[in-house]
């Protein structure tokens, strides 16, 4: 058994990486719950955004924190096009064939870092990197600290451009009945690309975020994916509020689970976890949606 | 299925049988062995997610169960080639009939199949990859030992020969699917479940009997690669490189058409080839040109290239329409 | 068919070279026709995750066979040159055999490298198809040597031998030391290395006197190590003893220094990052102390400064692969030299049988045995100490005394 103090440190370290965890699993699930879509190009979008932070510290020596403001509207713009130009044509609103162009994409954005930047791992080693915050004996990462407010705000953000925006309320009369939406005006394929547009913008947050913390080749996003896709079923697909939940569970259970069995089966368990709820709850545990 | 129906698959195995004994170099031999490993992965794929609408992003789980089957029987514990062959199909298809039983009674498909076949691959990859038995990281490796008991060919021309019979069970249990009403069924389901059903229509045990050929198929595929490459790791194994081709080849070739898998396997590792030699080798141009090609196949070409060529074919000979119906998209 | 072409024109060759030998004789400077080249393969990964060892490895071979083709090439083949033909192995394993086959079809005499266990497996037995004789040069699995295959040959340690020293200067490291570490934790990533050096350690540490407190797995790749630390923070063990890729080391050594766990050692084996200096210039503090035991070149030796500077030249960081990669292609050179021919059987039985000196790596006299396995093949203990990395055994290449207790 361990000592308080470092399972308290554990599970608070947890509950930080959760957070990121959620902010990029917010994205996934807004996506799911007003297209109807798998977007299996989640991870590679991060990556995209990794890397844009990365060159953004090395060519331009910006700050990852401040990146985000720059990143954010430039994988909004992206985002929107992919959508509107790519996904949606190319799809033909078919479950299978939307979900194959979104892997399509996938393997077209990793490829094309991968011809770019070859498979190096990139890191941004900032002086606040390895920074902790001690409070009594505890010591915090900073930059995690600096992750989890960051990842609140953004979901604060979020909820208000989803209720209080017209944008956003045209969002959700989409993802509660189309049809209806459509027929008092609303240019369905326009919310569609917007929705995506948001769902990206949460991705280069997430990024800047995870940079001083992490590091990006072109198959990170990988890693993140999977956990972004057990997050969002977890707290049901299409739920804002399930999600960043889901992804402080996941967060607290991750790090429970590698204190105690090691990071291996760790891993494993997120899996299984994936997969009982999928067979057993494919509602997820917090039901409600956007 | 009347001898009739397999008339069109002869000439196609002639060709690809005599193809290796034209004096080709060994990269283009290997390159022929390892386009048969993918076609047959893809023809398993198309089983389940052509003709029965159900498109897997883990194929791996039934490929890697094969390979590593094989792989372990023969080296822990001394069974013969042929029966682990034998052996690694069985074991492949078990894991399929269990994945399928555990999804298809939770109803899931579309987007959440997708998603829990990756997720049953990964959960395999992970365990293989830490577990004793399979060598854990270091991988498992075939001793080598040539001989025809062993399926081990020094003479690669033959193994090339071995992959393409298998390719020709593929094709000849897909034409099958085409003919039986077993695929009759199975393609109702694809298109309208409900109404399948209603129509008494078991669809269950349809499914479970799809996904089960499905796997078996793969598995084979997976027993070859092990036979020819004689190493195994659980990355090669249980990989997502090995699902993401099998459906490459599939959707690229043409979903549900029995040349399809072969058509997509061959145009697809061939353009690889091509694009590595232009573009001077640069690491991830290959499959760059892979990912703009599914896209488009997709946007613009929902049967595959055999739909194309099909439809070129039947307007030239103002052929039978009516078959039209049985190659459609996945998209149910 | 390759080899009954290879034989033709080799004979070509060697007629030519008869009837030229009269020539030389005769007009030395005017007559002397440049023989046809010698053809080596250099099998690495250039692509692909392991893509950055593939380029160091290229670069150590280069620079060889320049030296070679500049002192005159094979002398006993008429002066011909040799020349390298870089397969890529794309960092996995069948691409590896698929780019053995396109060197064989260009005809190579030879190949060398292999660089992961997993690909020269796949490689060493495509290439035995064909009896194309196979140098492996840093791949560390038993295995490799172990299939009976005549056609392979390993110039590094294997995993056993280099385990085996590794362990041995642990021993004496600790004996040496008033402050003695007695407590392990094993760290290691659950794949390669990771899992069979873990195995191995938990047999022969605690004969030597260690307590093992811990043994903590992760995968590769690792997005978080705070919680492996956290564990290792409660147990406070003397000697951590990681095997992780480079990546993960990294996050761990820095992990380690952000939540202050200062262990008496790091003792690494096959560790990697400790024998780069791109993670000594990237995160010196980090790296402080920490000890390896790897492939790595004479220190001394007039070729380790010449390669250090053109490795810095080619804008990346120097590590065991150049070296290594280097003294393979003065072996192959060597190896042409003896047999007098590039026919791939002569050369298959000139290393079998003969003797060979491996220039910069510490290997004393090349000497394959009856599995291929380099008898004299020897890993070096190295530790970074004030933003370098210092060889500290064995005595004979040592240019530091070892620190320990780092803290």
């Amino acid at each position: 058994m361990y000592p308080i103090p470092i399972i308290a440190e554990a599970l608070i370290n947890g509950l930080m990486l959760g957070a990121v965890y959620a902010l990029v699993a917010v994205g996934l699930t807004l996506i799911y719950g007003v297209l109807h879509i798998v977007n299996f190009a989640h991870g590679a979008f991060l990556t995209l955004s990794m890397f844009g932070i990365w060159l953004l510290w090395e060519h331009a020596g910006l700050d990852p924190y401040l990146s985000i403001l720059v990143l954010t509207p430039i994988m909004f713009g992206l985002g929107y096009g992919v959508q509107r130009f790519i996904i949606g044509p190319a799809g033909h609103g078919r479950d299978n064939s939307i979900l194959l162009v979104t892997l399509g994409i996938s393997i077209v954005i990793e490829n094309g870092l991968l011809v770019v930047f070859k498979s190096d791992t990139r890191t941004i080693a900032t002086d606040y990197g390895f920074r902790v915050i001690e409070i009594g004996p505890l010591l915090l990462s900073w930059p995690r600290a600096v992750g989890f407010v960051v990842t609140m705000a953004t979901a604060v953000i979020v909820w208000f451009i989803l209720n209080r925006t017209d944008a956003g309320k045209a969002i959700r009369a989409v993802a509660k009945e189309k049809l209806g939406a459509r027929l008092v005006g609303i240019d369905v394929n326009h919310i569609y690309a917007m929705t995506f547009a948001l769902g990206s913008a949460c991705l280069a947050v997430a990024a800047g975020l995870l940079m001083p913390v992490f590091y990006v080749n072109p198959q990170t996003g990988g890693a993140f994916v999977l956990v972004a896709f057990t997050i969002v079923v977890l707290g049901g697909m299409g739920s804002v509020t399930g999600a960043l939940l889901g992804g402080l569970l996941i967060g607290v259970v991750e790090a429970a689970s590698s204190l105690f069995l090691g990071d291996s089966l760790g891993q494993l368990g997120i899996f299984v976890l994936f997969i009982l709820v999928l067979l057993f709850k494919p509602t997820g545990l917090f039901g409600e949606r956007i | 299925m009347s001898a009739r129906d397999l008339f069109p698959i002869l000439p196609v195995m002639l060709v690809l049988a005599v193809l290796p004994f034209l004096g080709l170099s060994g990269s283009l031999l290997n390159l022929l062995i390892f386009m048969m490993i993918v076609a047959l992965a893809a023809q398993g794929w198309n089983v389940l997610g052509g003709y029965g609408g159900l498109a897997s992003f883990g194929h791996a789980a039934f490929f890697g169960t094969g390979a590593y089957a094989a792989a372990i029987l023969q080296t822990r514990y001394g069974v013969n080639a042929w029966a682990s062959l034998v052996l690694g199909v069985a074991l492949g298809s078990l894991v399929g009939a269990f994945i399928g039983f555990l999804t298809f009674r939770s109803g899931l498909k579309g987007s959440y199949f997708a998603l829990i076949t990756l997720a049953f691959a990964e959960v395999l990859r992970i365990l293989a990859n830490s577990s004793e038995i399979t060598g854990g990281g270091a991988g498992i490796v075939v001793p080598i030992d040539y001989g025809f008991e062993n399926l081990q060919l020094r003479d690669r021309r033959f193994f090339v020969l071995l992959a393409v019979v298998c390719v020709g069970v593929g094709l000849v249990i897909t034409r099958w699917l085409d003919r039986s009403k077993f695929g009759a069924y199975l393609i109702a389901i694809r298109e309208n479940e409900d109404a399948a059903r209603a129509l008494g229509v078991n669809v269950m045990n349809v499914k479970l009997g799809a996904i089960t050929l499905s796997a078996a198929l793969t598995a084979l595929s997976g027993v070859l690669y092990t036979q020819n490459f004689l190493f195994l790791d659980a990355n090669i194994a249980y990989g997502p490189w090995i699902s993401i081709e099998a459906l490459f080849a599939a959707i690229v070739g043409g979903l549900g058409t029995m040349f399809g898998p072969l058509i997509g396997a061959v145009v697809l590792l061939g353009a690889g080839e091509i694009t590595k030699e232009f573009s001077g080798g640069i690491p991830g141009f290959d499959l760059l040109v892979f990912g703009v090609i599914l896209i488009i196949t997709v946007a613009f070409a929902p049967k595959g290239l055999a739909g194309i060529s099909l439809k070129g074919f039947r307007r030239k000979t103002g052929g039978d329409a009516g078959q039209s119906g049985r190659d459609g998209g996945a998209d149910a | 068919m390759t080899s009954v072409k290879n034989m033709l024109s080799r004979r070509t060759v060697l007629k030519g070279a008869a009837a030229l030998g009269v020539g030389v004789l005769a007009a030395p400077t005017v007559l002397r026709a440049q023989p046809a080249a010698v053809k080596i393969g250099l099998l690495q990964p250039m692509s692909g995750f392991l893509a950055g060892d593939g380029q160091l490895a290229s670069i150590g071979a280069k620079v060889a066979v320049e030296e070679v083709n500049a002192a005159g090439g094979i002398k006993s083949l008429d002066g011909a040159p040799i020349e390298l033909i870089i397969g890529d192995s794309q960092s996995n394993a069948e691409a590896g055999a698929q780019a053995t086959e396109t060197l064989n079809d260009e005809g190579v005499s030879i190949i060398t490298g292999g660089f992961a266990s997993g690909i020269s497996t796949t490689a060493t037995q495509a290439a035995a198809r064909y009896d194309l004789p196979f140098i492996v040069d840093t791949a560390v699995s038993d295995a490799i040597t172990g299939r009976g295959l005549s056609n392979t040959f390993r110039f590094g340690p294997s995993f056993s031998i280099a385990t085996t020293i590794a362990l041995a200067n642990l021993q004496r490291l600790n004996d040496a030391a008033e402050n003695k570490a007695k407590t392990v934790a094993l760290v290691h990533e659950d794949g390669l290395f990771g899992s069979g050096l873990a195995g191995l350690m938990q047999e022969k540490l605690p004969d030597m006197g260690f307590e093992i407190v811990e043994v903590i797995s992760h995968p590769t790749p690792a997005r978080d190590m705070s919680n492996v630390v956290l564990r290792l923070r409660s147990l406070n063990p003397d000697l951590i003893i990681p095997s992780h890729y480079y990546n993960e080391f990294v996050l761990f050594a820095r992990t380690l220094q952000q939540q202050r766990v200062k262990p008496k050692g790091i003792y690494a084996i096959f560790g990697g990052a400790a024998s780069s200096y791109r993670f000594v210039n990237e995160y010196p503090e980090a790296a402080e102390g920490v000890m390896d035991c790897n492939h790595w070149g004479m220190p001394d030796h007039p070729a380790t400064a010449k390669l250090m500077q053109t490795v810095k030249d080619e804008g990346t960081f120097y590590a065991y692969n150049t070296p290594t990669n280097y003294a393979l292609i003065h072996v192959v050179a060597q190896a042409l030299e003896k047999a007098g021919s590039s026919d791939r059987a002569a050369l298959t039985e000139t290393l079998k049988t003969q003797e060979f000196d491996p220039t910069v790596m510490p290997y004393g006299i090349v000497k394959f045995d009856e599995t291929g396995q380099n008898q004299n093949a020897l890993p070096l203990n190295t530790q970074v100490q004030n933003g370098d990395i210092k060889v500290i055994y064995p005595e004979d290449y040592a240019q530091a005394e070892p620190i320990f207790p780092v803290n």
